[in-house]
């Protein structure tokens, strides 16, 4: 007979710490006047991010059995609440990422997401900064905050201006540097060469001695952001890392809805193109942003990557009770 | 051969790069919340023993080297080939060339059972056995009483290794080495 993994993969302190976790950010919001919201885990549409792969299940709702999707962020159900004039809100919810499997990757996880009327960027990113170095304070008493622009921190590490694509530039970088698969792997993928040389060369080094802010990322890889008023090459999203590891995504959020349905158009139209699970695009939030988005800032962040700082986990398995292969 | 997708990659899976078979040591799952996600795979080269990195791109799928690990009984060397006989009883016979028998071959004496690796049922590699008893055919000779081993001296086997061994060995004893680290482990009574 077979014995059975039945037990956690984490011990008892990784339960403490985690409930401690969740403690000190409901009180940090609480300070500040932040309301606590939940919205649905299980929604008729999700994100069409043609990167994010989704988990999809069966709502057999008589008499036509619809599909639902588990969301890989509750972005756009907070959006709904924010154009319902919700005010700042912030979430702690899972959210789920089919494929997704590894030392950092678990694919259910916890996210912490919130939003701040009013707040433009800069504002927000000190305020994520504060929550996240008050965090990890215990554990990294001396990390400073720095921020950086994305153009620039890429220019520094590399010699490469990521805005413009020189594809023989970017081809001598990776055979200089050792990683000269890049050139078939990435071929004439703007985004995939930034992507990949980031991931390599940049975000291993990031927030070793700090909090680290990465702001200004090129339009390219804009997402759910707003374009930068002054810049079109960029766009206003920004990253959070420490020790080189990804904490999370922010914006000065999108609120044109039009400029979003073509977002959604453009990814849904590559879904196709690739032979990818399609998804509908969310009317509910079409509709809430034509109703009127505030002016807002949103950041989502990995709940389980901060325990694992914490922690001085190696893997993402040893904070989680009970990870995807004993879930 | 079968096809793995980056997926199934996890240590010890044999796969073909370059043309040659490689085993995975360490495969990392990267990926941004906002980006491609890769595979940053630890391989070594089961040809040349080097260690390399190379990242796959999330969902790429690679070719299986059919690489297998066998115990085979060290026969003898007829100067271009080493023979060695399975130990599963069915006495299958292999032969290796002096470049897959490398630097092995200083500890590979007759009837010693040792692991030989094969792709595609032609031998890659042999493995000795991690320790092996043999015979001292040369070193100076020590100071009797000398137990301390302090030091020690050069002392020649009887396949031609050179170790280093406590002054007080002679030549003509039975010596254990460990063939991972080439060091002297005791004398062995015959």
């Amino acid at each position: 007979m077979s014995v059975i993994d039945w037990q956690p993969t984490c011990g008892l302190p990784q339960l403490r710490l985690r409930a401690q976790l969740l403690a000190f950010i409901r009180q940090f919001f609480a300070q500040r006047d932040v309301l606590e919201v939940e919205t649905p885990l299980l929604c008729h549409t999700t994100g069409t991010d043609p990167l994010l792969d989704f988990f999809s299940a069966d709502y057999r709702f008589l008499p036509q059995p619809q599909p639902m999707f588990l969301q890989t962020s509750p972005e756009f159900a907070m959006k709904r609440l924010l154009a319902a004039g919700s005010g700042s809100i912030y979430q702690i919810c899972k959210a789920f990422r089919n494929g997704e499997s590894g030392r950092f990757h678990n694919p259910e996880f916890t996210m912490l997401e919130w939003y701040r009327v009013d707040f433009q960027l800069p504002e927000f990113m000190d305020e994520v900064a504060e929550l996240i170095s008050t965090i990890l304070a215990p554990r990294f008493p001396a990390k400073t905050i720095e921020k950086i622009a994305y153009v620039d921190l890429f220019l520094q590490t590399t010699g490469l201006n990521p805005l413009i694509f020189s594809l023989a530039d970017y081809q001598a970088y990776s055979i200089a540097h050792d990683f000269p698969e890049a050139v078939d792997l990435c071929g004439e993928d703007h985004v995939l060469w930034i992507d990949f040389i980031f991931s390599h060369k940049i975000q291993p080094q990031l927030g070793l001695q700090s909090v680290c802010l990465v702001y200004g990322y090129p339009a390219l890889l804009s997402s759910l952001a707003r374009i930068n008023a002054e810049n079109s090459a960029i766009t206003d999203r920004f990253e959070v890392f420490v020790e080189g590891i990804e904490l999370g995504n922010g914006f000065y959020e999108l609120a044109d809805s039009r400029e979003q349905e073509q977002r959604f158009d453009l990814e849904i139209a590559e879904r196709e193109q690739k032979g990818l699970p399609l998804v509908k695009k969310d009317e509910y939030l079409l509709a809430a942003l034509s109703a009127g988005l505030p002016d807002c800032s949103g950041v989502a962040l990995g709940l389980d990557r901060l325990l694992m700082l914490l922690d001085e986990s190696a893997s993402i398995d040893d904070i989680l009770t009970f990870p995807i292969a004993r879930a | 051969m079968a096809t793995f997708s980056t997926n199934e990659f996890k240590s010890g899976l044999k796969i073909i790069l370059d043309s040659d078979p490689c085993a995975i040591i360490e495969n990392e799952f990267v990926k941004p919340g906002k980006g491609q996600a890769f595979n940053r795979v630890k391989i070594r080269n089961l040809k040349t023993g080097r260690v390399i990195e190379r990242t796959f791109k999330s969902g790429d799928t690679v070719e299986g080297a059919d690489v297998v690990d066998r115990d085979m009984q060290y026969l003898y060397s007829d100067g271009e080939f080493w023979h060695f006989m399975v130990t599963d009883g069915s006495y299958e016979q292999y032969q290796a060339t002096a470049a897959v028998v490398d630097d092995a071959v200083k500890w590979l004496k007759d009837q010693d059972v040792c692991t030989l690796t094969l792709w595609n049922d032609v031998p890659l590699a042999v493995t000795p056995p991690k320790f092996v008893d043999l015979v001292i055919t040369e070193t100076d000779p020590g100071l009797k009483g000398d137990t301390s081993g302090g030091g020690g001296k050069p002392a020649t086997l009887e396949t031609g290794a050179v170790v280093r061994v406590p002054l007080f060995v002679q030549i003509g004893e039975l010596i254990r080495v460990d063939t991972r680290t080439g060091e002297y482990i005791s004398r062995v009574k015959e």
